[in-house]
């Protein structure tokens, strides 16, 4: 069982569901403050959820989440925006506001959860754009945005109200390699410099391993492995080696189960 | 994308078009604008039988409205209807001998107060009575009584 | 045949919970009024798309129903020699029936479907997602002013319709087919009751605007987050919508009629 000393986020004996399909069993996560731990599984496997499930938008079946020493799911809707205030998320779409530009995107969480004067308004959401290299768009449309652009968008929305933690979905699908590499750099920069803990999820062994000081492997509702990301790169365990290196074939068979060829092929004629 | 002001200049002229055009129905369209009874003065009638005569009714002088029913009452003593009459301040010199009738806006159409000027010299004020009335014309009685009247004929 | 049975039971039983949840939300929507009391611009912003975007359909819609009103009614009455009624017919028509239930279709064609599409891809980008994770309530912030618009808007673009309805009828009414003017609006005036009339379908409006309105934004917040499930609510919210204020008009009217 992984235990640290200096957590901020523990999940303990994690069960969910949606309808009959059974996404976690029995997970135990920790996150250690200040780091870049990555959660990593193939698709499907409900990594999202698992982000949506710390921010407290789904709860779980049993077990609890706790973030920051609050457990998440025993909190009322105040407590809980309170705690949202300190966490930040960076959706895969980016999830900007498209009726607003970007930098009233940027400005949006300060707007609702603070009054500052707009000046002093005005300064911050320029440093935080400046800090993703795109203070001379701010007044373009989300629309107007490459995807990697959005991205960053929202993660200098994210960064606004100084969070403690920022969540990361899938930041590196569809991306070009620029946008990528951007996105790697970005991640590890703001981590460091802010001092905050990066929960990262994603399925893109190469560049989660250039950044994460931690990784987890999920599959079939369960932690497969977990440890820093060389450690897992020379894994024994034959399922880790083929995520890890992306083998076609293995404990992941690449047929989908079904009754022998020569059944299916000649089996309606004999 | 539309500036703030543009905005709410346009929500503005919304709320504003549909507050008109909820006045014009209320006061060109229904009744509520005709109801207004600061200008009016009450005088009664009283009818053996005022039919299906029913309150807003138009009261009538030679065809003109002048007026309108603005309440029908009961008297337990004398059986009969009240018919409490608000008449325009502008029309001031009705004679108070004048006659009131109930009568009907073509065959089938609703009932009205007529009113036939008499000859006095000396107006309806507020509050004063209608003296002469002639009752409403119900179709079973008249035509009761038309069969009654042939039947006669043929006895003799 | 136990088959069948247990379909027909499902079915109701997800009915009942759609119905359930639909009034949760509706529950949670009224509980956001008191920030939009607070930051009226929200609802100002709303009322734009829901009513002034609607403004020219209901106002060309009126204007027609009304010029055909009166050109069939002239036809009709005039053999009974009772044009001098077509003011009423007209008037009583748009008041009683067709100001609040054409209003309330249209509505919910143009405004309501465009709820469900805006809030159903709010949901599909993430965006409501996003809200919430920014500590920002989007029933309170996406959804109550929309609601508010939509039950406000309903009657003032009904009471648009009819009126500009009756103009439109006097147009033919008057204009082309030659009642006389005074008779037109002495009668309606005398058989028009504001409050049997007028003030009844403002509350048919005001019924009409708070139940489409609710199908709009419940089928927006509740759809499946892809494209599929977007255009599938959208299509749900016009259906739903017509059904209701069609059967609703029914019992509305029976309750007012004395």
């Amino acid at each position: 069982m992984p235990i640290e000393s200096d957590s901020l986020v523990k999940i303990r004996d994690l069960c969910f569901s949606r309808g009959e399909r059974v996404i976690f069993d029995g997970v135990d996560i920790d996150i250690p403050r200040g780091k870049v731990t990555a959660i990593m599984g193939p698709s499907g496997t409900g990594k999202t959820t698992l982000l949506k499930l710390i921010g407290g938008q789904l709860a779980p079946d049993r077990g609890t989440i706790e973030v920051d020493g609050l457990n998440v799911h025993a909190l009322n809707r105040r407590e809980l925006y309170q705690l949202r205030m300190r966490m930040g998320m960076l959706f895969q779409s980016g999830a900007l506001l498209t009726d607003l530009n970007v930098f009233e995107n940027v400005a949006y969480p300060l707007r609702e959860h603070t009054s500052l004067s707009e000046s002093m308004l005005r300064k911050l959401v320029l440093l935080k754009l400046e800090a993703v290299g795109l203070r001379g768009a701010r007044d373009l449309m989300p629309a107007e945005l490459s995807g990697g652009m959005a991205r960053r968008v929202a993660l200098a929305r994210a960064m606004a109200l100084d969070p403690m933690m920022v969540m990361y979905d899938e930041p590196f699908t569809g991306q070009d390699p620029i946008s990528m590499g951007v996105l790697v750099k970005l991640i590890r920069q703001l981590n460091d410099a802010a001092r905050i803990t990066s929960i990262l999820v994603s399925h893109d062994v190469e560049e989660t391993c250039a950044i994460a000081d931690l990784v987890y492997v999920i599959s079939g509702g369960r932690v497969i492995e977990f440890g820093p990301p060389r450690q897992l790169q020379q894994s024994g365990s034959e399922w880790t080696r083929q995520f890890m290196h992306g083998l076609p074939d293995g404990p992941v068979p690449f047929h989908y189960p079904a009754p022998a060829l020569e059944q299916d092929l000649f089996g309606a004629a004999a | 994308m539309k500036t703030n002001k543009t905005v709410e200049i346009l929500v503005g002229l919304f709320v504003a078009a549909a507050l008109l055009a909820l006045f014009f129905l209320a006061m060109k369209v229904s009744n509520l604008g005709a109801l207004d009874t600061s200008e009016t003065y009450r005088v009664t009638a009283r009818f053996d039988n005022i039919g299906s005569l029913k309150e807003k009714a138009p009261v009538k002088m030679a065809g003109v409205e002048v007026g309108r029913v603005s309440h029908i009452g009961f008297d337990q003593a004398r059986y009969q209807a009240v018919v409490e009459l608000a008449i325009y301040k502008k029309f001031d010199q009705i004679p108070d001998d004048t006659f009131a009738k109930i009568l009907t806006a073509g065959l089938l159409g609703e009932q009205y107060v007529g009113l036939e000027p008499g000859g006095s010299d000396t107006y309806l004020k507020e509050g004063g009575e209608i003296d002469v009335t002639q009752s409403a014309m119900v179709l079973e009685e008249v035509i009761g009584q038309f069969i009654f009247e042939k039947a006669g004929e043929r006895k003799k | 045949m136990t088959g069948w049975l247990a379909r027909l039971g499902a079915g109701w039983i997800r009915a009942v919970r759609h119905l359930g949840r639909a009034l949760l939300l509706l529950l949670r929507i009224l509980e956001g009024i008191d920030e939009l009391i607070r930051r009226p611009r929200l609802l100002v912003e709303q009322l734009f798309s829901v009513g002034v975007l609607t403004v020219l359909i209901i106002a060309v819609s009126g204007l027609f129903v009304g010029m055909v009103l009166s050109l069939q009614g002239y036809h009709i009455l005039s053999q009974f020699k009772a044009d001098s009624a077509l003011g009423v017919m007209v008037a009583a028509s748009l008041l009683r029936e067709l100001g609040p239930v054409v209003t309330a279709l249209l509505f919910s064609g143009r405004a309501g479907s465009a709820l469900t599409a805006e809030i159903g891809l709010m949901k599909a980008t993430e965006q409501l997602s996003g809200l919430e994770m920014m500590a920002v309530d989007p029933v309170r912030r996406v959804l109550t002013p929309r609601f508010m618009a939509g039950f406000l808007a309903m009657p003032l673009l009904a009471a648009l319709f009819s009126a500009l309805g009756v103009i439109g009828g006097w147009f033919v009414g008057v204009g082309l087919l030659g009642v006389d003017d005074g008779t037109w609006w002495v009668q309606m005036q005398a058989r028009i009751d504001w409050h049997q009339d007028l003030l009844n379908g403002i509350i048919k409006s005001l019924v009409f605007g708070w139940v489409c309105t609710w199908i709009a934004v419940f089928q927006g917040y509740n759809c499946l987050p892809t494209s599929a499930g977007v255009s599938g609510a959208t299509t749900r919210t016009v259906v739903h919508s017509s059904l209701a204020v069609l059967g609703l008009d029914f019992v509305l009217t029976a309750l007012m009629i004395k």
